[in-house]
């Protein structure tokens, strides 16, 4: 019989290794169908009619212009909004589809809403504006701590909102079809997609097809439909036409999610050898309108014996929030690592040394010792390090800087069928996504490791919400929900595939392996039927086994498990006239437990890596104080990095024994969270001074070089 | 072969003619930069086309794809959602990310920020014309060999915008590299990918020469 655990190194075929992305060839040559590519035969474009202002009432929407333009097809407008209050710029009020995307967009500028303008909710920089109820938790006697401690230090800082700006705007390809509907979504959501545009069009799900093959880039704010999807379907729907709604740039940059601003001060206390004894922290921020969740500090150092958060919430009038990307994880590890190293640095005590004292107030103190130690030896610390502002008296001047992190990834529920048909084919079904992570790649790798089958001989069938239900691709839940379910029902199907082949090979099926191709005794490989035979003794009918990622009990088996540490060091100059920051190097180190593919794993790093460059140096949401409009939502002046701003990076995954036989972990949002804190401790340890918030724009690196006196 | 020889015979309406022409009368339209004296000629009298929707005929990986728009449409939007050429992908929709790169006469453009009525008469590259999925053009094949992708929506673009660099500069520094892909931008961070596949590829294709 298969046991469903993962084989021992030596026996691995596929799993670990370097393969290469099977649907590379599709997206390079351009045939990749996403859904702002989907044509439909007789398809209306429609476009959406934003608010202008940040807040206003809205008096009413006049559609009749628009609607009388030749070529307008359907419009909807947003009833419950009349009369109530627009709350930030881009939010959506109107609808058209028309012939055209050029006619639609005539169309809208057709549309006349009656405004009152209101006073505006912007500044998310002033804890005193916060509404409603602190957020306030502690351990421990914070207060006596700091009185005991030999160092204190107490430092401000900050990040911005951010957006996700992924390449594929959000929207969708909607279509009527005798009584049934069939969307063309981009979405990290396939199964559960249609559940509130179904409440909104009163189709039941049953009736709702998703088909999302290939989508655009999602970072956590495509989850849901959003308005944009219910607006499309209702159009759809109504005009019995198909409908393409995909969100224009700007609209993509003010709307569709961001990622909440955060700031604070933290006051951190150390015993003369560096111990770290207490956190006080005072932290705030906006999520636009609705929620906003304090980062979680102390942050990986998380059993610092005293501390207190109190956390303090700013309604602002922006688009809302949307998970980004390991949520919570980048502000919180920015506020704690540049705590450390402030303190490190008010102690003269090497940045490097301070981490691997305190490395006993973190879950995993071996771990991250190990690790910091990896890192430490790529970057090549001992050559480089100084301490903070010793960087020598030039006007370029080096520095490192040092993050910690830390994440869960436990594998999501997810079934998944798998087929082995009589004349030997392989099929796998599953209601996943790949968001350019490699899931389909992944559960060719898994399907074939377990039947002994090359890459190829799996056909993979993913993007439905036909097929059986999987999770959202979010929080890193991925990899370990489809590689166990899948493992599990390739296990079923090759056990069920034993029975038949048995009597054939006069053995009792539990003494069969599947091993290149050929199903045999375990003992007596020679005696062995190959795979296309073994298949065809199963008569007209194929074998198809679901098999279920129940999270707990897949960890109990060993297949998948939760909670990894990273650790990342980089090497930044600064321009100590212009306030320009170069990247000159980072180092990665991460533990995933066991790696499905390694190539792919390298890219998932080197993607969260950059990512984190961007937000560190350049990403900004910025909002005009006084209409409370988004100033940059576009890309000239939203600026993400290019091929020449990330410097050398080197990746180091942690893999083998120790790692290995905890089975899969999640590695998407790990890589993004320490690059805030450890460029801006590498810029702080450059120049001397703090750079209190992201992105470290040279306007801000002077204004902190001119308050420290660096600058006159 | 011998057709991209020819002078280009551009179209009478472009972006810039067009608003030259509207502020200073039909005869300012020659002094539009750019246009060699055949067609500046031909630009004097333009024929009037639009504002409604005129018929036009585009060259595209070397076939005649007759054409319906209006001509404000930008190339971008007629490949796409008249023709269903939907390599070219829409991403700031103002000639920032590079992500509908398309070649116009050997030279990468932006589909975005030109008129489909710019691109008539001339030769017009797509990600289609470059390789398929059974027939990977060597830089795509580097492309994927270097996982130079993940959502892969920049993908077509960058392998425009690479395939155009190698031809120029068929023996890179990796400064060339940077600078040459400064105008391609990617969400997923690739970057690391696509500057070896840029190695690979211009390797590649000295080989086969």
């Amino acid at each position: 019989m298969a046991a469903p655990q993962w084989p021992e190194a030596k026996d691995r075929a596929l799993l670990g290794h370097r393969v290469t992305r099977l649907d590379g060839p599709v997206k390079a040559s351009g045939r990749a169908k996403y859904a702002y590519d989907i044509n439909r035969p007789e398809m209306l474009y429609a476009k959406l009619f934003a608010s202008p202002h940040a807040a206003a009432k809205i008096v009413d929407i006049d559609l009749s212009a628009a609607e009388a333009l030749p070529g307008v097809k359907t419009t909807w407008r947003d009833e419950s909004v009349i009369g109530g209050e627009a709350q930030y710029q881009g939010q959506v009020l109107a609808a058209i589809a028309a012939e055209t995307e050029e006619l639609a967009h005539d169309a809208i500028r057709l549309v006349k809403v009656t405004y009152e303008l209101l006073p505006i909710k912007i500044n998310d920089r002033d804890p005193a504006l916060a509404e409603g109820r602190d957020a306030s938790k502690d351990e421990g006697d914070p207060d006596a701590a700091f009185a005991q401690a030999d160092f204190v230090h107490e430092g401000e800082y900050g990040l911005p909102v951010v957006a996700h700006c992924c390449l594929e705007a959000h929207g969708q390809v909607a279509e009527m079809r005798d009584g049934d509907m069939y969307i063309w979504p981009s979405t990290q959501n396939v199964s559960r997609y249609v559940d509130s545009i179904a409440e909104n069009v009163e189709i039941p799900a049953s009736q709702m097809h998703v088909d999302c093959q290939y989508m655009g880039g999602g970072f956590g704010s495509k989850f849901r439909p959003g308005r944009w999807g219910i607006i499309c379907s209702i159009l759809a729907k109504q005009c019995g036409r198909p409908v393409k709604l995909m969100l224009d740039r700007d609209q993509e940059l003010m709307a569709a999610g961001n990622r909440p601003s955060a700031f604070g001060k933290v006051k951190i206390g150390a015993k003369e050898d560096g111990t770290v004894i207490a956190l006080d922290s005072l932290l705030w921020g906006t999520g636009g309108m609705g929620g906003f969740r304090e980062p979680s500090l102390p942050y990986v150092f998380t059993n610092i014996p005293n501390w207190r958060r109190i956390g303090k919430r700013i309604p602002t009038n922006r688009g809302g929030q949307e998970a980004w990307r390991a949520p919570g994880h980048p502000q919180a590890c920015l506020f704690m690592m540049s705590a450390m190293e402030d303190l490190a640095a008010a102690m003269k005590m090497d940045a490097l040394e301070f981490y691997k004292i305190n490395c006993v107030h973190t879950d995993k103190p071996e771990l991250y010792r190990e690790q910091l130690d990896i890192a430490a030896e790529l970057i090549g610390y001992k050559q480089k390090a100084h301490l903070r502002g010793e960087g020598g008296t030039g006007t370029l001047r080096r520095g490192l800087g040092l993050g910690v992190h830390m994440w869960g990834g436990m594998g999501h529920p997810a079934k998944c069928d798998v087929t082995i048909h009589p004349d030997g084919s392989v099929e796998t079904r599953i209601g996943t996504q790949d968001l350019g992570t490699g899931t389909r790649t992944a559960l060719a790798i898994v399907v074939g490791e377990t039947l002994g089958l090359p890459l190829e001989a799996v056909t993979v069938n993913i993007g439905r919400n036909a097929y059986p239900e999987a999770g959202a691709s979010g929080g890193s839940t991925t990899i370990g929900g489809i590689s166990a379910s899948s493992r599990l029902a390739a296990t079923a199907a090759l056990n069920a595939l034993f029975e038949v082949a048995a009597p054939k090979l006069g053995v009792a099926a539990d003494a069969l392996e599947a091993k290149g191709g050929l199903i045999r005794e375990a003992a007596k490989p020679a005696n062995a039927i190959a795979w296309k035979d073994a298949c065809g003794l199963l008569g007209p009918n194929p074998i198809t086994k679901q098999g279920e990622n129940v999270p707990g009990e897949s960890q109990k088996m060993g297949l998948i498990d939760a909670g990894v540490g990273g650790c990342q060091i980089a090497d930044v100059t600064v321009d100590m006239e212009t306030g320009v920051v170069t990247l000159n190097e980072m180092v990665a180190v991460q533990d995933c437990g066991l790696i499905v593919n390694l190539k792919l794993a390298e890219s998932q790093m080197h993607g969260g890596l950059i990512m984190g460059i961007t937000y560190a140096l350049y990403e900004e949401s910025v909002y005009d104080p006084t209409t409370g409009r988004m100033l940059n939502a576009d890309m000239e002046f939203y600026r993400i990095a290019g091929l020449k701003d990330i410097g050398k990076l080197k990746v180091h995954m942690m893999t083998g024994k120790g790692h290995d036989e905890r089975g899969v972990i999640g590695l998407g949002e790990p890589p993004v969270i320490s690059p805030g804190a450890a460029i801006s401790n590498a810029v702080a340890n450059a120049c001397g001074v703090r750079v209190p918030e992201l992105p470290l724009t040279p306007d801000r690196v002077i204004a902190a070089l001119r308050k420290g006196g660096v600058l006159s | 072969m011998a057709d991209h020889k020819k002078p280009p015979e551009r179209s009478a309406i472009s972006r810039r003619g067009f608003f030259k022409g509207v502020g200073a009368g039909t005869a300012a339209v020659s002094l539009v930069t750019g246009l060699d004296p055949e067609s500046a000629a031909a630009a004097a009298e333009p024929a009037l086309r639009g504002p409604g929707e005129t018929a036009f005929t585009l060259k595209i990986n070397g076939k005649n794809h007759q054409v319906k728009a209006e001509p404000r449409a930008t190339l971008l939007d007629v490949l796409r959602n008249r023709l269903d050429i939907t390599g070219a992908k829409k991403v700031c929709d103002r000639g920032t990310c590079g992500a509908c790169t398309v070649l116009l006469d050997d030279e990468p453009v932006y589909a975005c920020s030109i008129l489909a009525l710019e691109a008539e008469g001339r030769d017009l590259k797509t990600i289609e014309g470059l390789g398929s999925p059974e027939q990977l053009s060597q830089v795509m094949k580097a492309f994927v060999e270097n996982d130079a992708q993940q959502c892969g929506f920049c993908t077509p673009g960058f392998i425009l915008a690479c395939t155009a660099f190698l031809a120029r500069h068929p023996d890179p520094t990796l400064e060339e590299i940077q600078q040459g892909l400064g105008g391609n931008l990617c969400r997923c961070g690739t970057y690391p990918g696509i500057t070896q596949a840029m190695v690979d590829a211009a390797k590649a294709l000295k080989g086969g020469a």
